[in-house]
């Protein structure tokens, strides 16, 4: 298997090869490349692809790890049904 | 980064990027666009990602009409290929009430004026484009099939790669921190990076368009206001078009990628720029779009973020140069339709920068509100 098909971000279907081009583009936050390609952005949000994005950005660019981490977190912190939403109000 | 330029932007959002290719395009050399962190990370990219033409005002729907002309045709249009995920299902807009019909009647004359095809529907028609609608309280409804969906980030992207093909220099991670200004004339832009020496400055900073108005002295009538919205996990397609009502304040679209956006107006919001996110919000949006499309109750809300609506006195952009400062451009007071304006706002603006006929006959000038002329919008969320 070629190592530019691995799948990096498994609810997007994101490949390492991908990410590699996007970073060479000159795209070397997580932030951006999460826009562009939409890794991070299915029902796990990143939990997944984003330290594996940075190890990327870190290899490539040479840029601190914990630099490229510094991502903003949004809220909610798992997938959460409309239905359970509504049914947890109080009763009036 | 470039030591001198025709003209500095403020702001790498649509406006910003969208402006400088047609500039570009139209032949001026030094462009500098200047975004303090990376392209559409403000209003841009934080927006609903609609694109809609049913306007209420002539020259709304003349502008958006344009804007999607443009977005239609964007990769002719920028002479390069680029995929947008431009969805052209439609706007569905709902009315609650006998007055909110007639007006969507009135907004309709004036958008069939300008060859908008939209039209009024009944409650029934409505559920036919839309099958999971409940319309137990739904008065009539209005829907322009040609409205739709666009990707903010992707259209940001592709004016910018466009614009850097005909030499414009883009700065992402570069804030402009002052405006340098000598007996009443503009002298260049300090940046944290260096500094610009220019005589023509263009705000389209968005959220911060106040305070890039400060930077050179003017008090510009525009503040920020947070909004907030949600995307859900991806789930097939169940609704074709974006549903919206300003009464019952909501709106809930489909991306191509099976996600659901939404968002509503909030109250009693203190201007700022707060862009964090709330449990009430969340909340509210559950029981709003639980009660208008039922169907979407399992669905997974996976991620809630807020961005920036600059807001101006009559909810109607400001685009001009400043008259008490010759040089100085604005676009600002988008007042939350920013990304469904920026193709034309682009297309004008530049005329505007470069001394050429506008293509459009429209009012947006700041003057506007000192002359009374106030923009009667009847149409905003």
């Amino acid at each position: 298997m070629r190592e530019d098909d691995i799948i990096i971000c498994r609810c997007e279907d994101v490949t390492l090869g991908t990410i590699r081009e996007l970073i060479r583009q000159g795209y070397t936050t997580l932030e951006e490349i999460k826009r562009i390609a939409r890794c991070g952005m299915g029902p796990c949000q990143g939990k997944t692809c984003t330290p594996l994005i940075a190890r990327e950005i870190a290899a490539i660019t040479g840029k601190d790890i914990h630099e490229i981490m510094k991502q903003n977190h949004r809220p909610p912190f798992g997938g959460i049904t409309f239905e359970e939403i509504v049914s947890g109000r109080d009763e009036e | 980064m470039k030591n001198k330029a025709d003209i500095v932007i403020i702001g790498g959002g649509i406006i910003g990027c969208a402006v400088a290719f047609n500039l570009a395009k139209k032949g001026m050399k030094d462009i500098v666009v200047l975004e303090k962190e990376f392209l559409a990370s403000g209003a841009t990219g934080r927006c609903g990602a609609g694109v809609r033409q049913q306007w209420g005002t002539r020259q709304n729907c003349l502008l958006a009409k344009e804007s999607m002309t443009i977005l239609e045709n964007i990769s002719d249009y920028l002479e390069e290929k680029v995929d947008i995920e431009l969805k052209q299902k439609g706007y569905l807009l709902l009315s609650f009430s006998e007055k909110e019909t007639k007006q969507f009647a009135k907004n309709l004359e004036v958008q069939h004026s300008l060859n908008i095809p939209s039209m009024a529907l009944t409650p029934h028609q409505a559920q036919e484009i839309v099958p999971i609608l409940n319309t137990e309280k739904i008065h009539s409804a209005a829907f322009c099939p040609t409205d739709g969906h666009a990707n903010p980030f992707l259209t940001t992207e592709a004016y910018a790669k466009a614009a850097k093909k005909r030499g414009v220099e883009i700065c992402t991670f570069t804030q402009a921190t002052a405006i340098k200004i000598e007996n009443g004339k503009i002298k260049g832009v300090q940046t944290d990076k260096g500094f610009i020496e220019t005589e023509r400055v263009l705000n389209a900073a968005g959220g911060w368009a106040y305070e890039i108005g400060e930077m050179a002295g003017l008090k510009l009538p525009v503040f920020s206001e947070r909004h907030e919205i949600l995307v859900t996990e991806k789930v097939p397609p169940m609704l074709d078009p974006m549903v919206m009502s300003f009464s019952f304040n909501i709106y809930c679209q489909q991306t191509p990628n099976g996600s659901f956006v939404m968002g509503h107006g909030p109250k009693n919001e203190k201007p700022g720029h707060n862009v964090n996110s709330t449990w009430q919000f969340l909340e509210a949006m559950a029981q709003k779009v639980t009660y208008l499309l039922p169907a979407i109750k399992k669905v997974r809300v996976v991620r809630q973020w807020a961005g920036s609506y600059n807001i101006s006195p009559d909810r109607q952009p400001i685009i001009c140069e400043s008259e008490q400062l010759p040089g100085y451009y604005m676009a600002v007071g988008f007042s939350g339709h920013g990304f469904m304006l920026g193709p034309s706002i682009g297309v004008y603006l530049s005329e505007l920068i470069t001394g050429e006929t506008p293509s459009y006959d429209v009012t947006l000038d700041l003057g506007r509100f000192a002359r009374n002329e106030i923009i009667a919008e009847p149409s905003v969320v």
